[in-house]
């Protein structure tokens, strides 16, 4: 009975989001603002669980009770983090920069390095490394092909991206070649997503045939 | 009579066990040393690769806490396995090992226990000084760049129709007495492309703190949502105008992706904003936006580095701005020396990324590989 009264519930629900087809209604209007409402509920509760009970206060609470003087460390950024809170008073608002200062650019710190490592070097390599394989002869004509085309694509694309050199003459021919390039590969990705989109609908369709009818008839 | 019986059988299967294990090498050269580069949570162990027809299908990592016994760890390794990192360490203590090479007809022959090794943590990771010296590359072009824009060198910038198109988006909404939407996707505040949207959403803020038109930030994370007022506020100030700032125009909607993109659906269609601009990361909730924000007619201005939802993004909003455009856009906008002079400083950077792929292509070719060699130390 549980799972009937459930399956009408999702199959309610979802006729209300689909009713956005149309234009906006309150059924459309009731469940975003259960959605909405629930999913922060949700988060909040995740984030007391997952967040704040092992990270502040079981480190702080063995602190204080003697078990591990290590967590009285986790008072740091309790308090940094505390002053995010210094919102709620408009004189103490200033307060929030620190946190936010700290945040930003200890995340960017770690992320940087990353970014340049996955994103830059890494794909730096993938580029020319085929040719290596050119060298040695163990690579196909088709696949000669396709290194070549890579390189030609990725010099093209990157002059696209030069900002501080004005792009006339051969700098405008190149980067247009770039663009196409980047064009083509937006168009391949916007069929594969759709793709996957359509599948999406094609799940909730069938959970309303199959399921939802099936409770019916 | 039953201790003899026992004997007995425990001598048998050490008698068969002896004889199908004939033939079976120990592993050699076993060692356990401290793993490099780490914060000290793990021991590598390591052994010479046995022969083809040694037999061994397979090994069996046992170690052993000081005055412990042996007790095995992790999976059984296959045969060709020559290393083993053992992660289930505890910091401060000493462990030894021993590795068991197993045959195909489950026969087992031990390794000579190694010397006790400890996991101890590294202050600096040597692997990354390739990666340090690149960045330190990369740093130095980018605060020559400055310093030269800082004194007085002018420093061009291309034309970028997306950021051209931002004052008429703002101009478009305030003639028609209708607000801004901004919407920063959905990533956190250490995300390149949120700090990118959030110098954007600067500078919009100063010309709709001129023209007094209404600025709406719906927000998917409150870290991000607090750094957005900040920022707004000062625009605002900058302008001689906090008066017209409205804290509470910007705001936390929800962390959840859909319900955050149905959120925002619901605000453009009952508050049917001139202008939008969806500035940052997005992810599959990209077309819902642009697509909803497309309906009611208001002019969009998009802007991601995430590269699967930039093609709906151009199908969609009448400017995007691709990638690179993005970081662009508070120095196209502000027109500042020091963010202009960053621009130019992060062109050499590509130039110089330009010319080892192509000098990496010669060289490649003529089969010198030190430059692939050096990314692959980087990498």
């Amino acid at each position: 009975m549980e799972k009937i009264i459930g399956i009408w519930i999702a199959a309610f629900l979802t006729l209300c989001i689909y009713s956005f087809l149309y234009r906006d209604n309150p059924f459309y209007r009731f469940a975003e603002y259960l959605f909405v409402g629930v999913s922060l509920g949700y988060s909040i509760v995740l984030q007391i669980h997952q967040g704040l009970i092992p990270f502040a206060w079981q480190p702080f609470s063995a602190a204080v009770t003697g078990g591990s003087l290590t967590g009285l460390i986790k008072l740091i950024p309790i308090a940094i983090g505390l002053l995010f809170f210094a919102g709620l008073s408009p004189q103490q608002t200033w307060l929030i920069r620190y946190p936010s200062a700290i945040l930003i650019g200890v995340t960017s710190g770690v992320a940087i390095p990353n970014v340049l490592q996955a994103h830059i070097f890494e794909q730096t390599r993938g580029t020319i490394g085929p040719f290596a394989a050119i060298h040695a002869g163990t690579l196909s004509g088709w696949g000669v092909f396709e290194a070549i085309l890579m390189v030609v694509g990725v010099v093209c694309t990157l002059t696209y991206f030069f900002f501080s050199i004005e792009h006339r003459g051969p700098v405008k021919w190149v980067s247009k070649v770039g663009i196409a390039f980047l064009m083509i590969g937006f168009g391949s990705a916007f069929g594969n997503t759709v793709m996957g989109r359509v599948a999406l609908l094609i799940q909730r369709v069938d959970f309303l045939l199959n399921d939802w009818f099936g409770t019916i008839f | 009579m039953s201790k003899t019986i026992q004997c007995v059988v425990v001598c048998l299967v050490l008698c068969v066990s002896l004889a199908f294990s004939q033939g079976l090498s120990p592993p050699s050269n076993v060692t356990a040393m401290d793993t490099p580069n780490d914060d000290g949570s793990s021991v590598t162990i390591k052994w010479d690769a046995a022969p083809e027809d040694s037999g061994i299908s397979g090994y069996q990592i046992l170690r052993r806490i000081a005055g412990g016994g042996l007790e095995e760890i992790g999976e059984m390794l296959p045969a060709g396995a020559t290393s083993y990192v053992d992660a289930t360490i505890e910091k401060g203590n000493a462990y030894a090992y021993i590795v068991r090479a197993v045959s195909g007809t489950e026969a087992t022959v031990d390794s000579n226990e190694t010397a006790p090794a400890k996991g101890t943590g590294e202050w600096f990771h040597t692997g990354k000084i390739p990666l340090f010296v690149a960045m330190i590359v990369f740093s130095i072009a980018v605060m020559v760049s400055i310093y030269h824009a800082r004194s007085g060198q002018e420093v061009f910038i291309r034309r970028i129709p997306g950021l051209e198109a931002v004052n008429e988006a703002i101009g478009r909404a305030t003639e028609m007495g209708r607000s801004i939407l901004y919407v920063l996707g959905l990533g956190g505040v250490s995300g390149a492309a949120t700090i990118a949207s959030m110098n954007i959403l600067g500078q919009v803020a100063r010309r709709t703190a001129d023209y007094e038109t209404p600025l709406h930030v719906p927000c998917n994370d409150p870290i991000v949502m607090n750094v957005v007022r900040e920022m707004v506020k000062a625009a605002y100030l900058n302008e001689g105008r906090p008066d017209a700032y409205n804290e509470e125009n910007i705001f936390f909607l929800t962390d959840s992706q859909f319900a955050y993109a149905a959120g925002v659906d619901g605000i453009m269609l009952r508050e049917k904003p001139a202008a939008i601009f969806l500035q940052g990361t997005f992810y599959a909730e990209s077309l819902i936006l642009a697509e909803t924000g497309n309906s009611i007619g208001a002019i969009q201005i998009a802007g991601t580095d995430s590269e699967h939802q930039l093609p709906f993004l151009i199908t969609a909003c009448d400017y995007t701005l691709i990638g690179e455009e993005l970081y662009t856009a508070s120095a196209y906008l502000s027109k500042e020396p020091m963010l202009l002079g960053s621009i130019r400083g992060q062109d050499w950077g590509k130039m110089i990324i330009f010319a080892a792929i192509v000098l990496g292509v010669i060289l490649e070719l003529a089969g010198i590989s030190w430059i692939t060699t050096l990314l692959q130390r980087v990498s």
